[in-house]
């Protein structure tokens, strides 16, 4: 009986690694495992070596539990029994020496991993980078081509196997996290600050974008399309998207970045200069009190952009 | 400033309860006072329960209420996830939203105030109240004290978490609305700018509040683990949960200052108009999540550290052995208090600080898996050539072992940058913590809670209903959190109240919500254990004299449950595993000599000073000067009558006490 109800606990196990095992690197709704580009590709190896790693340490430990707990159970009596045994000086310094080699061994590749995949570097140095501006906004992400003086809201397109630079801020939100799964990491995006991620699409597709800081009531609504497309087709879209009456301008910015949710996709033919760093800096631009400096330095844009 | 204002602030007729769950809040709030006014008058215990247990300064009493208070919250935050996960399942696109919500059947608003509250009351009020509990319960009794360093300080640090409870709880009478930012209220969100409500201000008054009485109390332990031990107890030759606790509170007064100053700037920012996190006039954002992880990464280790302590002690007593690599665990213990300083900043490598930075506290986080590997690997150490006794405390030992375990490689996947930029704030990082938090914390909570059980009551908990308790917490736990790893990689958020059925996550969350039920249905199976317990005690009743596990430290020398001096005599102490060394050298039991003992009054200052500090709460979240000033006053004044108060203990007479023990002897 007992041996029977031990095999079925066996095989469920075996059968729930197998099932998990299936969802995970079969499906392909498991966007972190199934990369479309060479930074999430990198993450994503990064992740079965650090799980191969620690699995060194792990798996003995649970081998030594389900051994220590059959041998050792009260009832068997003929089991060694020495209840004074409490210290032994190799097997201290080999428990300690063990997990620090390979505690060691993931330091080094930490280091290294995060150099290598480190947000700020561009990934082909040699190469012009296709650049995109990102906006933040409650609720919804506001996409500027700055080579193409086009804009997009929560939708962004680009040329595949083109190194990509996202440019971050955001304008009057509370943090929030610019993160395409398939592409690769997430960074956050800070009122005020301007932070960068190099990214690359291998493919064309389309892909999930999110942010997963909470930033306010629509936070949920805070996912964008990000599409991959060759070259050819990014023009033809840079072309039709200069054919839209919308016009972005400090105005329509200011109006924009009102909270609101949901927002619908739209296209702006024309963008204001220096529009990032004027959004960037405008928190200092009056050292006065709150409301009053928000509204002279959206005026000052106002006069900028003429 | 006009008269109505200056009394009662912000408040209006509006801030009374009119939604479905202030009232049903509110309602179940009154019923319970209502039930327990009744039940205190039937018996007529009013007088009982306030001589004998609100006053107390006895750690035995305040550890009791506080795992009671600990037990209510831990139901009220469960329903809190229940709610979340139900939420999370009807909240798919291609679902209809009812009550008025446009996604399932909560506000946007309202899901985010309840996954805040989720939050706060199980990290604050549950399993730190479970900690405070058992630490009160078992410390004073295993280095050989009668009391604590500062017997009333106990009182009012219970109190303060008290009125934190009281707090956090309040919105639902008063308001409507909790704060919807999240467990540490992150600034900017938490600002005037995008929280003008009294949400985020019962945030602020919950946790400076209670926050106050553990600072209290982790000075009340060190002391009294520093300065009260028994004779003969060296650092050396204390119990590992006795060392896990000092590692624990030594923790607590470092950092619970920091956090205390974190609330300190925010409430300047949103009372004074100061800008030290807004959004403009130099206002510093990332400044607050500095500070708020120095503090909320150390802070969860003062949550598990105790845990291992307890898994030391089940794991030495169960298996009929000295504890293995006593200097190594130690070694562990303190390796881990001191690397928790060292390593907050990988909540936030997302932040874009540079590699440099982000591999620094990568590594040092990594470094954290050394002690606590090293601490597995030494109480399955303990085990070998052991005789384990399969007891409920051993089987939640193995089930830390099975969660815990991956729980912590979770965490070591996530402290490598690159990684974390990919998992981060996703579900995975929700199962991550719930794995170390319930798998490792909760579980040897649970396991201490039945291990210490009878030396407080003097009968044992129902063996066979703990153990099927247990497995249907394991079961539950891996259905509920085993999803969320895989809907981590699937690149789900957390918080979301709803999301595109295109994405493919709906089953999973459903079968995240079956495994809660199936938890709800194992905490059903722990209160039934405890009335079944309670019901047969005549025949679980522990006959071994205070005894019944044959266990190996101090607490197990005195009679259960112990009198409310604990010891008449104060035991010397010659070895590491003081009681089971005196047993064996047959020293245990000796006829001894009584003594008069000095011991603490009861007071009810601690009620006093913290009723007054709740009203001052009350009052500061709806800017009603003149109450604000008359709770401030309150309390002032009687700390000061208690400072003055010069005949706060009385001596017990050497008579009595042998009285006493000839009663509890012959028990």
């Amino acid at each position: 009986m007992k041996k029977l109800s031990g095999i079925i606990v066996f095989l469920l196990i075996v059968l729930d690694v197998y099932l998990l095992g299936k969802i995970l690197i079969g499906g392909k709704n498991v966007q972190i495992l199934n990369p479309q580009g060479f930074v999430a590709l990198q993450e994503r190896n990064l992740i079965y070596l650090a799980v191969a790693l620690m699995l060194i340490g792990a798996i003995p430990v649970f081998i030594m539990a389900i051994f220590v707990g059959r041998k050792y159970h009260a009832n068997n009596t003929n089991a060694a029994y020495s209840p004074d045994w409490d210290h032994h000086h190799g097997l201290q310094i080999f428990f300690w020496g063990f997990l620090i080699t390979i505690m060691s061994a993931l330091s080094v590749i930490v280091w290294v991993a995060a150099h290598q995949l480190d947000p700020h570097v561009a990934l082909e140095p040699d190469k012009k980078p296709f650049v995109v501006q990102v906006f933040a906004l409650r609720y919804k992400w506001l996409f500027v081509y700055p080579q193409q003086g086009i804009a997009s809201v929560n939708y962004v397109e680009f040329p595949e196997k083109t190194p990509l630079t996202f440019e971050i801020t955001a304008s009057d939100t509370p943090m929030t996290s610019f993160w395409i799964p398939q592409l690769g990491g997430q960074i956050y995006a800070m009122s005020g600050m301007a932070t960068q991620t190099h990214l690359i699409a291998d493919t064309v597709g389309q892909y999930r974008g999110a942010s997963s800081e909470i930033n306010g009531d629509g936070y949920a609504d805070m996912v964008f399309t990000a599409h991959s497309v060759t070259k050819s087709d990014f023009a033809a879209w840079a072309k039709r998207v200069k054919h839209s009456p919308n016009k972005l301008t400090y105005d329509s910015f200011k109006k924009l970045s009102q909270p609101s949710i949901p927002a619908q996709v739209t296209f702006y033919s024309s963008t204001p200069d220096n529009l990032f760093t004027t959004i960037v800096m405008q928190y200092m631009a009056h050292p006065s009190t709150g409301a009053q400096a928000k509204s002279e330095t959206m005026s000052g844009m106002n006069g900028m952009s003429k | 400033m006009n008269w109505k204002e200056f009394i009662l602030g912000k408040l209006t007729w509006n801030d009374l309860p009119h939604e479905w769950f202030t009232l049903g809040g509110t309602g179940a709030f009154v019923v319970l006072a209502i039930g327990l006014a009744i039940f205190l008058t039937y018996f007529k215990r009013w007088k009982w329960l306030w001589n004998e247990w609100l006053t107390s300064t006895d750690p035995k009493k305040i550890g009791v209420m506080y795992i009671a208070v600990a037990f209510f919250m831990f139901l009220r935050g469960g329903l809190d996830a229940l709610m979340i996960w139900s939420q999370q399942v009807l909240g798919a696109s291609n679902m209809p939203g009812f009550l008025g919500a446009q996604h399932g059947y909560l506000s946007a608003d309202h899901f985010q105030q309840i996954f805040t509250a989720h939050g706060d009351i199980m990290v604050f009020f549950v399993t730190m109240g479970f900690l405070f509990g058992l630490i009160n319960l078992v410390v004073p009794l295993q280095i050989g004290a009668r009391d604590l360093a500062f017997p009333f300080l106990n009182s009012l640090g219970f109190w303060l978490y008290f009125a934190g409870v009281l707090l956090i709880n309040m919105f639902f009478v008063l308001g409507g609305q909790f704060g919807a930012t999240g467990w540490l209220a992150v600034a900017p969100l938490s600002e005037l700018q995008f929280h003008p409500g009294v949400g985020v201000d019962y945030w602020i008054w919950s946790l400076q509040v209670s926050g106050l009485g553990t600072l209290i109390g982790g000075i009340n332990f060190v002391v009294t683990i520093l300065k009260m031990r028994a004779p003969g107890m060296t650092l050396m030759r204390m119990p590992m949960f006795t060392w896990t606790s000092l590692m624990s509170m030594m923790l607590v007064i470092t950092i619970f200052p920091i956090l205390a100053m974190t609330i300190a700037l925010l409430t300047m920012d949103r009372y004074f108009g100061t800008h030290f996190f807004t959004l403009n006039n130099g206002g510093n954002q990332m400044m607050y999540w500095n500070l708020i992880w120095m503090w909320g990464h150390p802070e969860v280790y003062v949550l598990i550290i105790p845990s291992f302590g307890i898994y030391s002690e089940i794991v030495s007593t169960f298996s009929k052995k000295k504890i293995f690599g006593y200097p190594s665990l130690v070694a562990a213990a303190a390796g881990i208090t001191l690397l928790s300083f060292a390593v907050w900043l990988h909540h936030f490598f997302t932040m874009g600080a540079g590699a440099d930075v982000n591999s620094f506290f990568g590594i040092m986080t990594m470094f954290i898996a050394i002690p606590t590997g090293l601490q597995i690997i030494n109480w399955l150490f303990t085990l070998f050539r052991g005789r384990i006794q399969f007891v409920s405390p051993i089987y939640w030992f193995f089930g830390m072992v099975s969660t815990f375990t991956f729980g912590g490689m979770a965490g070591i996947l996530m402290a490598v940058p690159p990684i974390d930029f990919q998992v981060h704030n996703s579900l995975f990082l929700v199962a991550h913590f719930h794995t170390t938090i319930v798998g490792g914390a909760l579980f040897g909570i649970f396991a201490g809670f039945t291990y210490w059980f009878p030396k407080f009551t003097g009968f044992r908990l129902h063996e066979t209903l703990g153990k099927y308790a247990f497995w249907t917490w394991l079961v539950g736990f891996f259905i509920s959190f085993v999803p969320l790893y895989i809907l981590g990689f699937m690149g789900a958020t957390r918080r979301l109240d709803h999301y595109a059925a295109s994405t493919g996550w709906q089953p999973l969350f459903l079968t995240a919500l079956v495994g809660i039920c199936i938890l709800a249905l194992a905490v059903g199976i722990q209160i039934l254990q405890l009335i079944v317990s309670i019901v047969k005690r005549k025949e679980l009743r522990d006959t071994t004299g205070g005894d019944p596990w044959d266990g190996h430290t101090l607490e197990w020398a005195t009679t259960s449950p112990p009198p409310f001096y604990n010891y008449a005599v104060i035991p010397e102490v010659h070895g590491r595993d003081a009681w089971w060394e005196m047993k064996k050298q047959g020293t245990a039991h000796k006829p001894v000599k009584y003594h008069d003992l000095e011991l603490p009054k009861n007071t009810p200052m601690g009620i006093y000073i913290a009723g007054f500090i709740f009203l001052f709460g009350v009052a500061m979240t709806f800017h009603a000067t003149l109450f604000s000033l008359i709770g401030l006053f309150g309390a002032v004044t009687c700390a000061f009558i208690r400072a003055f108060d010069d005949h706060s203990e009385y001596i017990l007479p050497a008579a009595e006490v042998e009285k006493i023990e000839n009663r509890l002897r012959k028990k």
